[in-house]
């Protein structure tokens, strides 16, 4: 079958591809050609005009709670990958907390079959340790034949400095990162960021330096491992500084930060909305300013949604019974054009970079090319669109967020990859 | 002139006016309570539920007063903590009652925020009778007109909270109320036991309790938890009262009058020695009295706006 994406702007920083008003034909999904295309080339071709439009390489979410196996009312690897297509993404990971949680090769198999054939890829991170607990490190040569992409025991960090260590030797035998959840237990446990505001609203505080701890301790034994670690959902001004300097030390460590942590302070909370509880939780303007300062000095690598669906039931409860956590995926990149490119923090270039480019390296994937003969797998953006967040639109099972009709400037208008397009609220096969 | 808002949650951002304003209504109700008969038909036809989910029989009892005393209908709902294991949610709860077609809702919760999160799901009025560790504001009131009528004033005193400030509800609805009525507001105890950021409310830190005792016109001292969980912020009951309790040497030594205020119960030889509390025996007693105004007063105001 043939398409066209017609007058299309294409920027591939990875390939310093930056052209504008091209045609790109795709034969079956996979790119025939760009510009120059003859009479002939259109003929029986479905056409599609996205004038002004910039095609670019497909997003990857690295930080998605996918709530299969367990929690199917909350979010299955289908309606997960739906709203990943609907936010613009062709590809993500997705977190081992599940029921069962995903420490061995079954679990990543019934995963990967849940999701083949659908538009987004689906790679898995696996259980650090058995069973999350902490105490032995998960089967991760198996693991990693199943295909998995990274450990991480998300919901907390690697409970013993001896199992990190140990969890950081077996992993770099594979190159695979171990993504860390960075919270000391025995500070957290609170409901929100310790501040004036947790003071004001008298609820549990959980200190910034929960996490700053952490992530010391996981850049020194990395750096004595030399393991790779990844520092999930990065939020306080400590943490970027430390993850700053031992980046300048040559310290295989990389950083995401989520959408949340950029675009909301703790000032959120002061409505006892239980969409503003999650773990990390919301912080300061002063985090909020080292944060973007990280974004755009290439301190933290990546941005990731740490898409965490609930079921009503479950937050609409008293805000110290309610789970952390919120939906992001369909946010994302609204929220990312907003409040980092059209506020001058990233050029689109760097955002793609964060957002297709750095993710996979981290993981070991390939980025998807722009050239003939490569499968088609793009995200399509609208950088100027203004629009305003409806939940009730959602794809996701859950509606857990507190953008809910949020005003934001650029969406993903279409997500293409694996032969198919996500475009106008529905899928199309190419 | 009527009140602000239509709820009472805390004390937090409610203005100077209101605030004078319930503790003057508060003066007329305290007269009614010197009356042989001491019911006013004020609130005839509504229905007031107590809905406490936290055991409190102090203050249900002068919520239930107070409201029997202005001839409402009250309900009282104790939630047991096993029903909610049992999976009702709060949500479910507030539901069911609000069928019963209820005006006010007095709630008493352990969570932090579920006053609030009620005026999202119903129509009534709601009062906050403490919830969590954030705010406590008919305690507050209480507090602020107890030492109105003993000093005469709240502006330009100096008013130390004394205990533990961090795991209280009364120590914030002092700290807001009194700031906003004028009064220089200070907190003393075990640094384990302050907010780290409390400074930021424009309280000052003090941990030294005899300075505190000097610098002072009032202490409203608080009644500390023995249980396990509040026992892990400080050392002994034997180290706090020897370092954080107040006695009657200690009062002797500062030669300085001042004015104790407690919530009660207290403990003895903790917080206080027995001499200091058999010495505010009066006091406390004329605390259940003024307890009962304050609760009328608010309950008046709130279901009296048009
Ligand atoms: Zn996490
Ligand atoms: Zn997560």
């Amino acid at each position: 079958m043939k398409t066209i994406l017609k007058n299309v702007n294409l920027l591939h920083p990875e390939q310093k591809i930056n052209e504008k008003g091209k045609d790109i034909l795709l034969i079956d999904g996979v790119i025939s050609k760009i510009g120059g295309l003859s009479k002939e080339d259109s003929t029986d071709a479905k056409v599609f005009d996205f004038s002004g439009k910039y095609v670019v390489p497909g997003f990857f979410d690295m930080h998605v709670h996918l709530r299969e196996p367990g929690r199917e009312d909350e979010e299955t690897v289908v309606t997960g990958c739906n709203a990943a297509a609907n936010g613009g993404f062709t590809g993500i990971a997705c977190m081992p907390n599940t029921e069962p949680a995903i420490d061995s090769a079954e679990v990543v198999e019934f995963i990967k079959k849940q999701a083949a054939n659908h538009l987004v890829d689906v790679n898995v991170v696996a259980a650090a340790t058995v069973g999350r607990k902490g105490e032995i490190i998960s089967p991760m040569a198996e693991l990693r034949e199943a295909g998995v992409v990274g450990f991480s025991d998300d919901g907390f960090a690697i409970k013993t400095s001896a199992i990190l260590k140990r969890a950081l030797e077996y992993s770099q035998m594979y190159n695979l990162p171990i993504i860390e959840h960075c919270e000391d237990e025995t500070l957290a446990g609170g409901a929100m960021n310790e501040g004036v505001n947790s003071t004001m609203l008298g609820l549990p505080p959980i200190p910034s330096i929960a996490e700053d701890l952490i992530v010391m301790r996981d850049i020194i034994i990395g750096e004595y491992t030399g393991g790779k670690v990844h520092i999930a959902h990065i939020s306080t001004k400590r943490a970027v500084e430390m993850v700053r300097e031992a980046k300048k030390k040559g310290i295989r460590v990389t950083a995401e930060v989520t959408p949340h942590h950029f675009s909301l302070t703790d000032d959120a909370v002061k409505t006892y909305d239980t969409n503003t509880k999650m773990s990390p939780p919301l912080r300061t303007q002063e985090d909020m300013n080292e944060i973007l300062k990280g974004l755009k000095d290439g301190t933290i690598d990546c941005i990731a949604s740490d898409h965490a669906p609930h079921s009503p039931e479950e937050k609409e409860v008293e805000f110290d019974h309610a789970p952390n956590g919120i939906t992001g995926i369909e946010t994302e990149v609204g929220l990312a054009l907003s409040e980092l490119v059209h506020k001058k923090v990233l050029s689109l270039e760097e955002l793609i970079n964060k957002m297709a480019v750095n993710p996979r390296k981290i993981l070991n994937l390939p980025v998807p090319k722009f050239e003939a003969g490569q499968p088609a797998n793009f995200t399509i953006l609208d950088t100027e669109e203004i629009w305003t967040v409806d939940l009730s639109k959602s794809k996701s099972k859950s509606k857990n967020s507190p953008f809910d009709n949020r005003l934001l400037t650029g969406k993903a208008v279409a997500a293409v990859n694996n032969k198919k397009m996500f475009y106008q609220d529905k899928f199309v096969e190419l | 002139m009527p009140l602000s808002s239509r709820h009472l949650l805390g004390l937090q951002g409610v203005p100077k006016e209101d605030i004078q304003l319930i503790l003057d209504t508060a003066t007329t109700f305290r007269e009614v309570l010197e009356r042989p008969i001491k019911r006013v038909p004020t609130l005839q036809g509504k229905t007031i539920v107590n809905l406490f989910y936290e055991n409190s029989t102090r203050t249900r009892i002068s919520f239930e007063l107070a409201e029997k005393r202005l001839s409402a209908d009250a309900i009282n709902f104790a939630v047991s903590s096993s029903s909610v294991s049992k999976g009702e949610t709060f949500k479910d709860t507030m539901k069911n009652i609000e069928a019963m077609k209820v005006d006010m809702v007095v709630v008493r919760h352990s969570a932090a925020g579920a006053p609030q999160f009620l005026t999202k799901i119903c129509d009534a009025n709601i009062i906050n009778a403490g919830d969590g560790i954030h705010e406590h504001p008919t305690q507050g009131l209480l507090d602020m007109y107890s030492i109105r009528e003993k000093k005469g004033k709240l502006e330009g005193l100096k008013v130390c909270i004394v205990g533990d400030i961090a795991h209280s509800r009364v120590a914030l609805s002092n700290i807001f109320g009194l700031k906003t009525m004028g009064a220089e507001v200070s907190v003393c105890g075990p640094l384990t036991m302050i907010p780290r950021y409390i400074e930021e409310l424009g309280v000052k830190v003090i941990h030294n309790i005899d300075e505190a005792i000097q610098e002072n016109d009032v202490l409203n001292v608080l009644r500390i938890q023995l249980e396990r969980k509040a026992r892990e912020y400080f050392p002994s009951i034997r180290e706090y009262a020897r370092y954080f309790g107040i006695t009657e040497e200690r009062l002797e030594k500062n030669g300085k009058e001042v004015l104790i205020l407690h919530p009660g119960p207290i403990n003895r030889g903790v917080e206080l020695s027995s001499g200091v509390a058999d010495g505010l025996n009066q006091i406390i007693l004329q605390q259940v009295t003024n307890g009962v105004a304050i609760r009328m007063a608010v309950l008046y105001l709130l279901g009296t706006l048009k």
